[in-house]
């Protein structure tokens, strides 16, 4: 018989490893499933883990993961704050779409003028665009109870719509021929996110890592992390330490707001280059699981996000060189949060086998 | 010559660093009531989850009527004849009293039907009750009565009471002992688990003391101490807390018709409380859980805002001030319930630290947390107070609710606070640490400090209170001097008379709140 014994402190030793181990029990399953589909598993699983870093064309892969990395990490993060005061914003996708708008938007503003100032004005506009549309949610809580799970996932298909009619109409490209899509902003000197493109760099990534950064030492150094764990945990004893919960709500949609849509605009004035109506690429929703595998940790984020990042790139990898269904990769990723939530459990409990006892 | 009802022959159960049972023995004959004495942690509940089928003994056997006795569960052991009533009532706040015990059974006859066995069982044994009310509606007695009734159906053999007395009023408690004793008058066993040594010397024949997890003494209650009794439990000669001679100085802190709205629907508003509390003393305030305690402590900590004038304090009205702010100038609280409101479980001893302190104590700057001051500071709340732990760095869960409490309590003592209100300091603490924890308050009170203790325990509040005062309601009476209050005096002031009157004229008196809740205007927020 199987039982479970509470710990009397959650285990130190398996906040780290049960991400690791999630990630070895999906490689088997993933395994299992690639072998299922006929394909060979130890082959799938080392083009989709391995082959984006160590192959003969790891010289174009690294880069990507970076590319793909960043504007998960960047979400992610803004996300762990909420998720860790049991604020769940699920509409981030919707944040990163306007954020990328409205950046996108000053910057086209501005075309073709040259000057050092476009880009922060943009990057100042991308982070208002996607606080504000966090706010929708935030206030609508705050004032008037709704669930902020719902009002933000609604968000996103009006985003989306938003994003169609923006591509068709107010910042489609004059000189386009007609064709849906803004101007390219990557080809406009002042509005461009790039800083070496063939290296993969963009001021998203120095944004991710600075992200990383703050966030570690505002959680673990700074009152307002203490608060945000606190609330998470025990909303009753926040309240009596003296938490404004509204506030909260508000600060942590603002910032998960705020850095989805600066993610958005990295990646429209860079890797995308315009708005166009399929801009998004489901980054908003992937960064939950990226939150989430790395615990809400900002250093777990950073790792997870290059995991996560990694599955993208060895998942295209797989589809074009073994024929590999785009379906069975989501699935992998799927399959990666679950193992994670399911192992999760050894962290507060101890497992033990022992022999039924005679009833 | 006849055979125990009950037999436990060595029964010992361990578990991983902990015995909680060494080799318990003892018998429990038909028609008698049995008291289980023991401190928290003597193994008190582990033995009647063991009687109770919920634990598996790891040694020893029992009789049950001469025969073995090994329930695998719950059911098992009610279907041998062996009813429990737990010190936590779990009932459905939202339904209706039938609906509730029908729950509870296995093939449950009709609503009519139920509500019928209700009405005849709480009459046979003068249990008041409606079984159409709701049960969120109901007082801590009531909801009692109706875990009571539920067991009583099953016509138990042995009935088995963890801490019934803790949430009653003493008029509740004497209908109470009333029916416990025509039960025993029937024949049914009744093991009685409680702190309260007086009520065990008039209720109980016999007495079995647990230490440790070993049976340590058996005696007959009525003719034994308290006294002797406390020591036995405690294996030490016991400290009265020590009164020193005091006088209370200055009006510090000023209730000016005190009122709030019910923050949820089954809580209580709080109607025109006025309140003068002076420096050096301690105000008890008593009451049933449920009358208002949770909201008058948050309406005084700050977690719950009121108009402005109706808190002054040191002369400035701080009705719609913060926690944090209330804490600035020395307005303390430590709320009753431990895990989850005064303290964080999962979060160390340094962080819960954190929570109240960092304040007064500057624990931050620029908004960061000094984390080794504050360590620090938790380092010397658990030298002082004596919390048994490995260190500030232990998850808050892992401690005994007695040791938490001694680190709430302290925490906020330890703050210097010119006004400490507390719910509840003492409760489910064992007998030196609630000692310790009263001792510690006196001598706050006795350095100049007002102390307001709210309390369910008379005993408590008779022996460290300079003034006490009742909160029925969400109403408070009028202070009164502690000295020299008798037991029925305190009775009617907690307003017990109310639940006396039988459940009918209880519904119309209850229509009656309602009418004058609402006349409340609103003034939170």
């Amino acid at each position: 018989m199987i039982t479970l014994d509470k710990r009397p402190q959650p285990s130190r030793l398996w906040t780290i490893a049960t991400p690791l181990l999630a990630v070895v029990l999906t490689m088997v399953c993933g395994g299992l499933l690639f072998a299922a589909l006929g394909k060979n598993p130890v082959v799938t699983i080392r083009t989709i883990f391995l082959d984006p870093l160590f192959s003969e064309f790891a010289w174009y892969y690294r880069p990507q993961l970076l590319i793909k990395g960043a504007p998960l990490v960047l979400i992610a993060i803004g996300l762990s704050f909420g998720f860790r005061a049991g604020i769940w914003n699920i509409g981030a996708e919707g944040q990163y779409i306007v954020g990328a708008i409205c950046g996108a938007a000053v910057g086209l503003a501005f075309y073709p003028v040259e000057s050092a100032l476009i880009f922060p004005l943009m990057v100042l506009a991308a982070a208002l665009g996607g606080i504000a549309w966090g706010m929708i949610p935030g206030v609508l809580r705050v004032k008037f109870g709704t669930n902020e799970i719902l009002v933000s996932l609604m968000l996103v298909y009006v985003a989306e719509q938003l994003l169609a009619a923006m591509a068709l109409g107010r910042l489609r490209n004059p000189q386009g021929m007609g064709f849906p899509g803004s101007r390219n902003l990557a080809q406009y000197p002042s509005a461009t996110s790039w800083i070496n493109e063939s290296a993969g760099m963009h001021w998203g990534i120095v944004a991710a890592f600075i992200a990383v950064i703050f966030a570690y030492i505002a959680l673990s150094r700074h009152i307002f992390g203490f608060q945000v764990r606190l609330s998470g945990q025990s909303p009753r004893a926040a309240r009596f330490a003296g938490v404004n919960p509204g506030l909260l709500v508000l600060v942590c949609m603002g910032i998960s707001g705020g850095l989805a849509g600066l993610a958005g605009l990295f990646e429209v004035a860079g890797p995308a280059g315009q708005i166009s109506i399929d801009f998004n690429a489901g980054y908003g929703f992937t960064a939950i699981i990226v939150a989430f595998l790395g615990r809400l940790h900002p250093v777990g984020i950073l790792l997870a996000g290059g995991l996560m990042a990694l599955t993208y790139i060895g998942g295209e990898i797989a589809q074009s060189n073994l024929g590999l269904p785009g379906a069975a990769i989501q699935l992998l990723q799927g399959m990666l949060l679950f193992f994670l939530l399911a192992v999760d459990l050894l962290t507060n409990y101890r497992v033990r086998l022992r022999k039924s006892e005679v009833a | 010559m006849t055979e125990p009802l009950l037999r436990l022959s060595g029964l010992t159960k361990a578990y991983p660093g902990v015995v909680a049972n060494r080799d318990v023995s003892f018998d429990i004959a038909r028609g008698e009531v049995h008291a289980l004495l023991g401190e928290n942690g003597a193994g008190k509940s582990t033995l009647v989850k063991t009687i109770y089928g919920l634990v598996k003994p790891d040694h020893g056997t029992m009789m049950l009527a001469g025969q073995p006795f090994a329930p695998a569960d719950p059911h098992a052991a009610r279907t041998a004849g062996v009813a429990m009533v737990f010190q936590h009532f779990s009932l459905f706040d939202a339904m209706n009293v039938a609906e509730n015990i029908a729950l509870g059974m296995e093939n449950p006859p009709p609503q009519r039907a139920i509500a019928a066995q209700v009405r005849r069982v709480s009459d046979q044994y003068g249990l008041p009750l409606d079984p159409t009310r709701i049960v969120g509606e109901l007082s801590a007695g009531e909801r009692q009565r109706v875990e009571i009734i539920r067991c009583l159906l099953q016509d138990p053999k042995l009935l088995i009471m963890d801490e019934p007395t803790s949430v009653l009023t003493p008029q509740e408690v004497a209908i109470l002992f009333e029916t416990l004793r025509k039960l025993r008058a029937e024949g049914t066993a009744i093991l009685y688990i409680s702190h309260k040594l007086e009520e065990i010397r008039a209720l109980c024949d016999t007495a079995t003391v647990l230490r440790l997890g070993a049976v340590v003494g058996t005696c007959d209650p009525r003719v034994t101490s308290a006294r002797d009794m406390a020591e036995l439990m405690v294996g030490a000669v016991l400290q009265a807390p020590q009164k020193a001679d005091r006088r209370a100085g200055d009006v510090v802190l000023t209730l000016q018709n005190l009122s709030a709205r019910a923050p949820h629907r089954f809580g209580t508003a709080l109607m025109d409380i006025c309140l003068d509390v002076r420096k050096g003393e301690v105000l008890g305030i008593g009451g049933v859980a449920g009358n208002g305690q949770d909201e008058l402590v948050a309406a005084l900590s700050g977690e719950l805002r009121t108009k402005a004038g109706m808190i002054t304090y040191q002369g400035r009205q701080i009705g719609q001030m913060s926690p944090n702010a209330r804490r600035r100038i020395g307005l303390l609280a430590a709320p009753e319930e431990r895990m989850g409101h005064a303290a964080a479980p999962d979060m160390s001893l340094t962080e819960n630290a954190v929570m109240t302190a960092m304040t007064r104590q500057a624990l931050t700057s620029y908004g960061f947390v000094h984390w080794a001051r504050a360590r620090a500071f938790a380092q010397g709340v658990i030298s002082t107070f004596d919390v048994r732990t490995p260190g500030p760095g232990t998850a808050a869960r892992s401690l005994s609710g007695g040791n938490l409490q001694k680190f709430v309590i302290g925490r906020e003592i330890m703050q210097n606070p010119d006004v400490l209100v507390v719910n509840q300091p003492t409760w489910g603490v064992d007998a030196s640490a609630a000692a310790a924890i009263r001792q510690a308050l006196l001598d706050l009170a006795a350095k100049g400090a007002a102390v307001i203790c709210i309390s369910q325990d008379l005993d408590e509040l008779m022996e460290i209170s300079d003034r006490f005062a009742a909160l029925n309601e969400g109403r408070l009476s009028v202070p009164r001097p502690a000295k020299g209050l008798s037991v029925e005096e305190i009775g009617l002031m907690l307003g017990g008379a109310h639940d006396m009157e039988v459940a009918r004229n209880g519904r119309e008196a209850k229509g009656a709140r309602d009418a004058q809740k609402s006349g409340v205007s609103h003034v939170d927020g």
